[in-house]
């Protein structure tokens, strides 16, 4: 057993994991936050990104311990209150999700596509970057939609601020 | 149309939870005391468990129980069944071996369960399963339908000999004889329509929790159909009675027919809750859920078409092989035949048909109904006979299916169905225009000067949806009733409760099925809820699948609407003193017509239930229910064009352009059909270029993970430009005919055609890897 010490959604928090648990155990298991998902166990599916230290990861394939003292961000703390931020919108705007399950480790790796490449996406920029995430239900033609749009709205947002 | 009502593009309500990642899905339930399962999986496709020994197991760390396939058959926990019966051609009836939910002496492919370890979690039941020692016999496998068919195959079980399940036949086939008699041309063609994991993105879960002082169950299962699973769990394993077993099935992370079936996972979770006395949670793995979960397809087929010397068909003979794995799975029986067989008339006027299916036991994965269910095998292969014609007989593709659409409705087909309405000549025009047809053969001669090989393919699907009418598909020998059943319940503050027996895994019913309710009354959907998915709160209904939950579930809804709305009607005209049949109903008001006399829709509610002041003889509350079966199946059909180029030095394939022109009758959200479509066009798309679940000659299965099964991801596929033609159907008042099965049964041949027509060869098989594709090319 260790004590790992890190911070999610902007909450410090220390938890006694086994020493093979994997980050994702961690937050779905001991932290309940249950919006990251589990799709494949072998790093392709996507359903697990969440962001660690700005960046994008798949917390199924890292250990818990190698989080600690890393600043994780998850699906459940990217909107502020009732404000969503503005990917999870142009996802609902779009139709961009149906079942919903890939749909959180979609829009972590969405937000890290769009800050990586600011203002210049274009279509087949995004089918590329979202190569590590399988969608079943949506066939990505809303998905990518809903990327370009939300880089669209973080750049206004950005802007604004 | 209201700005939600039918017709209106409207955001989905369900939306927030899920991008907020608040979804509820199996795997997120935690109960108190829960004990969690690993099960033990034989390694061999075929062998015989001779011996379990679990006895360093049981002193592992946390290891509450180790409970084998011997103890569930003692404890009498009943066979998976098989729910539709087919008929062979000799009259006798299909030969099924039996299916236990963990081996007791046969395991029959890789991936079967012997044995479950419950214990205090995951990682230590999983840990434990290793030190579980199974003492195998291994037996002579066979993967290959045509192997598994030989004399001196090795046999599966007893009740099959010869590894056959049925031999089936369907139409005339004197007449077709006949037909082929006096051809002009026969066109001929070979097709195997590979085999796929549905992969739905969410592994398949179960919590089951016994509660010793009632003697009742509840399940979190994930299901496509909670009261089926309720009803099979019930009737045939002996589980508990209905009354004390109750199903849930939460958020569901997509289905696409993988989670219509009952698998042994969640038997053996309610048996051990039972045996352990405590709650008992399995959640799957992605690995498990290839070696598990029902497959999809796997046709091997000879086709021959009759054509007169005006290029009409005369006749059609098809023989198909197909794969059911090494167990018949709860629908597997149906979808070769009747979900198959009957649509091999495709948009097409053909006199005499004939069919024969075989149906073949392998030490593989069960097969069983995935997303279109015998329709796209159906679809693809008079699609690719069609481009095949057109070829053989030197006439444009297009105008070959033109020259042989159905333009007379009602038609009755040689093999069963009867189509009710359409217009093919529309979709096809539409899909035509979208792409502009006749400009192709320049921009195929603008990418031969560039090195690239351009082609273009059209596929013309039509499909049976709105599954089903009982009294047709119980003549046919279906085990159950395809109707489904809804009940408004209004509250006294007016708001209103909708429960259906549909089940939404992704479909969007949380919305659609709200837009009925302000189309009619006027309210905004906000003031509306839909419960589903749980059988505590909804009597009965037969789920999601088959394309059917619009067409029969929300015309279920339609009817308990219209008994509401006539007992509120009596009460607002009780209330405004005046007639019954003077009262209309709008923006969440009734009126009366041609005054300015009104009552709103909550106070017709509260009166309802206040009971102050009723119609004499008028019963308090405001609550119907509503059972609908349909009269007849629908019949979507369309038209898909793909045009793509093919890179002659490496056999790689790119998207150009592909157009969808549907007829799916009458839209309730255009949005959510567009994205049924997309979706449905990718799981095509996704057949035709890349996914195969392989197998090699011994049973092993070669592609068990997402490393080795090509999924389609989103640089695999294009963007879509989708248009709609529109019939409505006439077997619904809603006019609807269903939208979520399209994509995938008719773009896997539009695929193929594109590619074959862009290379000049016409035998290519899916999946069309480059590999493939290049060999193709260069082969002499």
């Amino acid at each position: 057993m260790s004590t790992v010490k890190l911070t999610v959604n902007g909450k410090a928090v220390a938890v006694d994991v086994e020493d093979r648990t994997l980050l994702v155990q961690l937050l779905r298991d001991h932290l309940n936050l249950t919006g990251t998902h589990v799709g494949c166990d072998t790093s392709q599916c996507g359903a697990c990104v969440v962001h660690m230290d700005g960046r994008a990861v798949k917390s199924c394939t890292m250990l818990a311990g190698q989080a600690d003292g890393a600043s994780i961000t998850t699906i459940e703390g990217i909107a502020k209150g009732d404000e969503l931020h503005p990917m999870q919108a142009a996802f609902r705007d779009n139709h961009g999700l149906q079942c919903g399950y890939c749909t959180p480790g979609m829009i972590m790796s969405a937000i890290d596509i769009v800050q990586r490449h600011g203002g210049q996406l274009d279509e087949a920029t995004v089918r590329h970057e979202l190569e590590g995430n399988i969608c079943r239900c949506t066939g990505y033609h809303n998905i990518v939609k809903a990327v370009l749009d939300a880089a669209g709205r973080m750049k206004v947002a950005q802007a604004a601020e | 149309m209201g700005v939600e009502g039918i017709g209106a593009r409207v955001v989905r309500k369900e939306d927030k939870r899920f991008i907020t990642g608040k979804g509820r899905y199996v795997d997120d339930i935690k109960l108190t005391g829960m004990t969690h399962a690993y099960f033990i999986r034989s390694p061999h496709a075929h062998a015989k468990v001779k011996g379990i020994d679990s006895s360093a197991a049981l002193k592992m760390p946390g290891v509450v129980a180790v409970l084998t396939g011997k103890q569930l058959v003692d404890d009498k926990v009943g066979n998976l069944i098989c729910g539709w019966a087919i008929t062979s051609k000799d009259g006798s009836p299909m030969k099924m071996g039996a299916w236990p939910a963990m081996a007791p002496e046969t395991v029959r492919f890789v991936g079967q369960a012997v044995a479950v370890v419950i214990a205090e979690s995951k990682n230590l039941a999983r840990d434990a399963a290793e030190v579980v020692v199974v003492d195998y016999e291994e037996l002579p496998a066979v993967a290959d339908m045509h192997a598994a068919i030989k004399a001196g195959a090795p046999q599966l079980h007893p009740e099959a000999p010869g590894n056959q399940v049925y031999d089936w036949v369907i139409g005339d086939e004197s007449a077709t004889d006949a037909a082929f008699a006096k051809a002009a041309n026969v066109v001929k063609l070979d097709v195997t329509n590979n085999r796929l994991a549905p992969n739905a993105m969410e592994p398949r879960a179960a919590i089951a929790d016994y509660d010793a002082a009632e003697e009742h169950f509840t399940l979190y299962t994930t299901s496509q159909n909670p009261h089926v699973a309720r009803l099979v769990l019930s009737a045939f394993y002996n589980i508990a009675p209905e009354h004390k077993l109750r199903v849930i099935a939460p958020d569901v992370g997509g289905g696409f027919g993988s989670k219509i079936f009952i698998y042994p996972e969640e038997m053996v979770a309610l048996w051990a809750s039972k045996k352990v006395g405590r709650p008992v949670k399995w959640t799957g793995d992605r690995t498990e859920a290839f070696l598990t979960d029902a497959h999809g397809r796997d046709h091997i087929t000879h086709a021959e078409m009759a054509f007169d010397a005006n290029n009409k068909i005369i006749g059609l003979k098809v023989k198909t092989y197909a794969n059911f794995g090494a167990y018949m799975s709860l629908f597997s029986s149906s979808v070769p035949t009747y979900l198959y067989a009957t649509l091999l008339s495709g948009q097409y006027n053909i006199p005499a048909i004939h069919a024969e299916v075989i149906g073949v036991y392998t030490n593989t994965t069960p097969v069983d109904a995935y997303r279109g269910a015998g329709r796209p095998e159906a679809s693809y292969l008079i699609e690719r006979l069609m481009e095949t014609a057109a070829r053989q007989l030197n006439v444009d593709p297009a105008q070959l299916r033109r020259t042989n659409f159905i333009t007379q409705f009602p038609h009755q087909t040689p093999v069963i169905m009867a189509y009710d309405t359409g217009d093919f000549n529309a979709s096809l025009d539409a899909a035509m225009k979208a792409i502009d047809y006749a400009g192709f053969p320049a921009r195929k001669a603008k990418a031969k000067a560039d090195g690239k090989l351009r082609g273009i393919g059209v596929s013309c699907y039509i499909e049976a949806c709105g599954i089903a009418p009982s009294k047709a598909v119980g003549s046919l020998g279906a085990g159950v009733g395809l109707w489904e059943s809804a009940e408004v319940r209004v509250n006294p503050v007016g708001t209103i409760e909708i429960l259906t027996g549909s089940h939404s895994h992704g479909q969007g019913h949380e919305t659609t099925f709200c837009q009925l309710v302000a189309e009619r009354l006027g309210v905004p959907i906000s003031q509306v809820s839909i419960v589903h998915g749980d059988t505590d709160k909804v009597q009965f209904g037969m789920g999601t699948y088959g394309s059917r939950s619009a067409a029969v579930g929300l015309t279920a809804i339609l009817k308990a609407m219209e008994k509401m709305e006539s007992k509120a009607k009596k009460i607002a005209a009780h209330a405004l003193e005046a007639s019954e049949g003077d009262i209309v109903i709008e923006n969440g008001e009734f009126k009366v017509a041609g005054t300015d006399k009104a009552i709103a829709f909550p106070m017709v509610a509260l009166a309802a239930y206040t009971a102050h002041n009723l119609p004499d003889g008028m019963e308090p509350g405001l609550k119907e229910s509503a059972f609908y079966d349909p009269t007849n199946f629908t019949f979507p059909a369309g038209a898909y064009i793909c045009e793509l180029e093919v890179d002659p030095g490496t056999g790689k394939t790119s998207f150009v352009n592909f157009v969808a022109a549907d007829d799916f009758g009458r839209l309730i959200n255009p949005m959510i059909v567009e994205g049924q479509v997309h979706g449905g066009l990718v799981q095509g798309i996704g057949q035709a270029l890349l996914e195969h679940a392989i197998y090699d000659a011994n049973g092993q299965p070669v592609t068990a993970s997402f490393m080795d099964y090509a999924m389609p991801r989103a640089d695999d596929v294009p963007s879509f430009n989708l248009s709609h033609t529109t019939t409505l159907c006439p077997g619904n008042p809603l006019g609807i005919k269903g939208c979520g099965e399209a994509g995938a049964i008719g773009a896997s041949a539009a695929v193929i055609n594109a590619i074959t027509d862009a290379i000049g060869k016409n035998n290519l098989e899916m999946p069309a890897t480059p590999d493939r594709v290049w060999r193709t090319i260069h082969a002499a």
